[in-house]
């Protein structure tokens, strides 16, 4: 990416939240669809090296998609995204939370409530996604969950990724 | 009970503590001045605080006086950064991905 895109994250540590925003270089319709269906969220949400799987998704009001986050040693993370209210291409509301591999919630882990939303700007798309969490103590526990082991990795790997991927 | 820099700024009297001695060294009743809460109380959040390893104390006389360890506070930022990361990385992969995508429409 040579364009330089917007790329807000802003923290607020009285009310626990983490607002990201991003412009995208797309139009709305298909920003919306690498949200909001498996197989597209499949190929971007985890970070990289880790990668995304698809158990179950069932994109609607009341309804989850349900993944792990598999990393480069065989590591597995499942969580679950529970929808709330989707309002489609405009923004969905959403748990999400720490599982197993049947789905069942982990009660002891913690869960954050997702509110994504989208604006079209022409041919760009600008997504805001507030993250609130129960406390700021849960937010560190969520990096700790073995995100950061592959971060640093992914981090150096990235160059070499996008070129790659750019050819 | 683990105690981290976390629970320090979990609860807004201890912010504010934080705040009155990140300027200068202060007394616990010096701080309660600012409070509209007891010497006691005051005492409860400072007990905290060094709990977390975020203060200093020294003893000048009969007084204690508190500060903030500045170098504690920035590991917030520190992970903080960290997520800001992944946010980032996650979103270079979308490009890409929408890249793609848009390219492979006639």
């Amino acid at each position: 990416m040579t364009a330089k895109l917007l790329f807000d994250f802003l923290v607020d540590q009285e009310k626990n939240t983490i607002t990201v925003r991003r412009e995208f270089a797309a139009e709305r319709q298909l920003v919306w669809d690498c949200h909001t269906k498996s197989e597209l969220l499949e190929q971007w949400f985890a970070p990289s090296p880790w990668k995304a799987r698809t158990k179950s998704m069932d994109f609607r009001d009341g309804g989850h998609w349900h993944y792990a986050m598999c990393g480069p040693e065989g590591e597995e993370h499942w969580g679950r995204m529970d929808y709330i209210s989707i309002q489609a291409i405009e923004n969905f509301r959403a748990w999400d939370g720490f599982c197993d591999a049947e789905g069942e919630m982990n009660a002891q882990l913690p869960c954050a409530e997702w509110h994504s939303t989208f604006e079209g700007f022409a041919d760009k798309t600008l997504v805001q996604t507030v993250v609130t969490y129960q406390s700021l103590t849960d937010l560190e526990t969520v990096i700790q969950m073995g995100m950061q082991e592959g971060l640093s990795m992914a981090l150096d790997q990235l160059e070499v990724l996008l070129n790659e991927l750019k050819k | 009970m683990r105690r981290d820099i976390f629970q320090a700024i979990a609860d807004p009297t201890r912010r504010a503590i934080i705040a009155l001695i990140a300027v200068q060294a202060m007394t616990p009743n010096a701080l309660a001045e600012h409070f509209d809460t007891t010497r006691q109380a005051v005492s409860k959040h400072l007990q905290i605080l060094s709990e977390c390893e975020v203060v200093d104390q020294q003893q000048q006389g009969r007084e204690i006086y508190y500060q903030l360890k500045i170098d504690k506070m920035k590991e917030i930022d520190q992970w903080l950064e960290q997520f800001r990361k992944i946010w980032e990385q996650r979103y270079n992969q979308l490009d890409d991905l929408l890249q793609t995508l848009k390219s492979d429409k006639p």
